[in-house]
């Protein structure tokens, strides 16, 4: 810690939050706030002499509220940077009449209660997510409880107790009497691997955790009773089963089964445990003076605002989801931004460090060059067909399209901007942009293909490259099977499946039509896919006009981590699918034939792959 | 707008990849291969163990020479996974790596119609046509070059978030560590020993 507040390459913004994030890999643009801290960071030397006269006390967050701490304070003593801060929301104010005492006491006169807030902007070429986690509530879990009895601990509690640094000066004592416990228990998988309530996820720590607690407990107390009450151990990592044996030769008890009810004695507010005890099939109970909850982790609620700026997506558990849960572990699908932590997954220090230093080395590979190469997946723009209407430039996300509509020059792209989606090329009515690498004659040569041959049975599909198709990949990866006549069409976003790809998949005998993207808030291209929706709700309306049924064209938001979703939708396919009578499918082309579409300037069938 | 138009026709060559069983042990690769050959513009076909192996790009990269392609189709595995590695292998046969198209045979073929091999064989050839038709069509590209800034934002002042800042900063990267509390160390700094070594966490 101390290292990382003195490295001369460090900046270090405490009391900060990134607001906004804008570019991309390479050259991202940030806007962080610090707040203000109202004490000069560089001159207050951690004395003290402030905390002595301030009159506010407020509970301590860091002793999760064993403690108490003043308006001024500094959060633990080895804090970086050590300076003191003022708690706003608490002080009362630097009117002499009201207090300022603070300010009197402060001989280097470090405190500014003129401070303010301040906006940096950051230009930075990559980004690591280490945003961590929270610890779970139990306070949901009623038959622990833990807001009724007050020798109801979490395992972070008993932390605090037995720190040296702590409340307690490192005594472990009962919250009602301030004695040591005779008998400690332990509750495994508070809030963690339960499809009810909680997480269904194991936390990943907490067993190891309760072991080292145990010891610790042993190694204070000898005398101390202390058990366990788990589901399983999992002791799996290095070291960590010699620990477990040893808390076992330590005299800790070890017993299979989670308490059902937690009730209290009022003589002597110690506990009584009933749990089934799953190793001897016999319901058993047990008393202890203090009860410890091995309390989980889950995503911060805060996570979906940094989520949401860098288009990251999260798995079903909550966490955030990894490019590949093998092969690019710490990488997010937005290049250039790697994650560290728990913010991937619940994870002990091991883990956390040796993920933080893979980031830091991936991140160092992509910065090391100097220099990177884009994918030359980027839009242009036929100056001589374009009629300067304007809609390309108001649907680019990235506002990488230089237009002015009535009477300017035609549309320009830069493509140094340009990240890729094409949805300027799917809207452009008069077909002047060409989408390199995704254009329309190479996605209508692929759905010409797709529907040569009995096109009354296949489905074709179009999914886009970061949620659905991955969605896909995934279905592949946990082999969860679905019809075998689904035929993926793979666009880099939802956003550039043109209308005219959907009527062309019609008129060459489509029976049915599935557009996937991602979720809202999840497009990796900001708010590409809207456009996608308001497009089809648009076909949705001419379909009705010429007399075909909407429903034969499907729209689905599937996450790549949406395995199970994509086969199912995939089942759903098929069963419209069969829906579809040949006579239907006729009449169909008559219908669109007669209408125009798909629209004249699409280049025909078998010259599209020209 | 018309895409470039191609002063001739394209000679495709595409590779059926067994994946050991992953592809094979469901999809008749050899027939799918057979079955390419016949398409129009497909100048060479055939099916290989691990097409991503150093011999399989091999002879894929030999291929290119021999047979003269222009464009390749790999069907294999998913592009999200092996794209840039056969975009890599046909740039070093002298290929522009946009002229590389894949065929998802594994993870959205073989892998979900295990049950059925027949729909599964049907299934790969119409998504190597497909992958053809669209090879066909493709153009070589030119990517564009961009400088990067030599900085890292860090965002979370936890262990991890503190460990890569000191990574990053001992190889002489500037990083910019943003935490919201007053003070770095997360929740690691509020435990007094860790395990399984039992030191002290700060």
């Amino acid at each position: 810690m101390a290292d990382a507040g003195r490295h001369p390459n460090i900046t270090l913004l405490t009391n900060s939050q990134v607001t906004a994030a804008s570019g991309y890999v390479g050259n991202f643009n940030i806007k962080v706030l610090k707040k203000a801290r109202m004490v000069v960071e560089g001159q207050c030397t951690a004395c003290g002499d402030c905390v002595k006269v301030c009159p506010v006390v407020v509970p301590d967050e860091f002793n999760v509220g064993l403690s108490s701490r003043r308006a001024i304070y500094q959060p633990f003593p080895q804090a970086v940077p050590s300076a003191y801060i003022i708690d706003g929301q608490q002080c009362l104010g630097h009117e002499p009449i009201v207090c300022g005492k603070c300010m009197e006491a402060c001989q280097k006169k470090c405190i500014d209660f003129n401070m303010s807030d301040e906006e940096l902007e950051l230009k930075v070429g990559t980004i690591v997510v280490a945003t961590g986690v929270d610890v779970y509530d139990p306070t949901v879990l009623d038959e622990y409880g833990y807001t009724r009895h007050e020798n109801v601990l979490t395992s972070l509690e008993l932390e605090r107790l037995i720190s040296s640094g702590g409340p307690s000066q490192g005594q472990v004592i009962r919250l009602s009497d301030r004695a040591v416990p005779q008998s400690v228990a332990f509750i495994q998988c508070v809030g963690s691997r339960s499809l009810k309530r909680g997480n269904p996820y194991c936390s990943n720590i907490c067993c190891m955790n309760t072991i080292k607690s145990t010891l610790m407990l042993k190694e204070h107390y000898p005398e101390m009773e202390v058990k366990v009450f788990y589901i399983d151990i999992r002791a799996f990592g290095k070291g960590f089963e010699d620990l477990f044996r040893r808390s076992k030769a330590a005299g800790v008890r070890y017993i299979r089964g989670i308490p059902g009810e937690i009730q209290e004695d009022p003589q002597t507010r110690g506990l009584v445990l009933t749990v089934d005890n799953t190793a001897t099939n016999a319901l058993e109970t047990h008393r202890a003076d203090m009860v410890v909850l091995a309390v989980g982790m889950h995503p911060p609620e805060q996570m979906k605002v940094i989520q949401e700026m860098l288009a990251l997506q999260k798995s079903p558990d909550g966490f955030y989801l990894e490019a590949h849960p093998k092969l690019q572990p710490v990488d997010s699908a937005t290049r250039g931004v790697f994650f560290a932590g728990c913010a991937e997954g619940p994870k002990d220090i091991k883990e956390s460090v040796t993920q933080a230093s893979a980031a830091a080395a991936r991140a160092m590979r992509l910065m090391t060059p100097g220099k990177l190469r884009v994918e030359a997946i980027t839009a242009e723009v036929d100056p001589e067909t374009c009629t300067i209407c304007g809609i390309c430039g108001k649907v680019c996300p990235y506002q990488a399209i230089a237009v002015k509509a009535k009477g300017g020059k035609p549309a320009f792209v830069n493509a140094a901007a340009c990240m890729g989606c094409g949805t300027c090329a799917a809207e452009c009515p008069a077909h002047a942009i060409t989408m390199h690498h995704f254009t329309d004659g190479q996605i209508n040569a692929q759905i010409d293909a797709t529907l040569e041959d009995d096109p009354q049975g296949r489905i074709p599909i179009f999914a886009c490259n970061w949620c659905s198709y991955a969605g896909a990949d995934f279905a592949g990866v946990a082999r969860l099977p679905y019809p075998p006549n689904t035929r993926l069409i793979r666009t880099m976003c939802s956003g550039r499946v043109s209308e005219d790809f959907i009527w062309r998949a019609f008129s060459q005998g489509a029976p049915v039509v599935l557009l996937s993207g991602c979720h809202f808030g999840d497009c990796h291209y900001i708010n590409a896919n809207h456009w996608t929706d308001k497009r089809v709700k648009r076909i949705w309306r001419k379909m009705e006009k010429l007399g075909l049924r909407p429903e034969r064209l499907q729209l689905e938001w599937i996450s790549a981590a949406e395995g199970m979703r994509f086969a199912q939708v995939m089942q759903r396919m098929e069963e419209l699918r069969a829906g579809v009578t040949p006579e239907e499918i006729a009449q169909t082309k008559v219908i669109l034939a007669q209408a125009g579409l798909p629209g004249e300037k699409a280049p025909p069938a078998k010259q599209a792959a020209g | 707008m018309p895409d470039t138009k191609q002063s001739q026709e394209p000679r495709v060559g595409v590779y059926v990849c067994h994946c050991g069983l992953n592809i094979a042990g469901v999809v008749d690769c050899a027939a799918v291969a057979e079955y390419a050959a016949g398409l129009e513009g497909v100048a060479h076909a055939t099916h290989d163990g691990y097409c991503c192996s150093e011999p399989g790009q091999m002879r894929i990269k030999a291929d290119i020479a021999l047979h003269n392609l222009d464009r390749v189709v790999v069907a294999s595995c998913s592009p999200r996974l092996h794209e840039p590695t056969f975009r890599q292998c046909v740039a070093e046969a002298g290929l522009n790596p946009y002229l590389m198209e894949m065929a998802n045979l594994r993870e959205q073929c073989s892998w979900v119609h295990g049950h059925d091999p027949a729909s599964a064989t049907a299934k790969a050839k119409d998504l190597v046509r497909a992958a053809v038709a669209r090879a066909g069509g493709l153009a070589a590209r030119q990517e564009l070059e961009v400088p990067i800034e030599r900085a890292t934002l860090v965002i979370g002042g936890g262990v991890a978030g503190i460990q890569a800042s000191l990574d990053l900063a001992d190889a002489g990267y500037k990083v910019f560590l943003v935490e919201k509390e007053p003070s770095i160390g997360g929740l690691m700094a509020r435990l007094d020993k860790t395990f399984p070594t039992m030191d002290c966490s700060i």
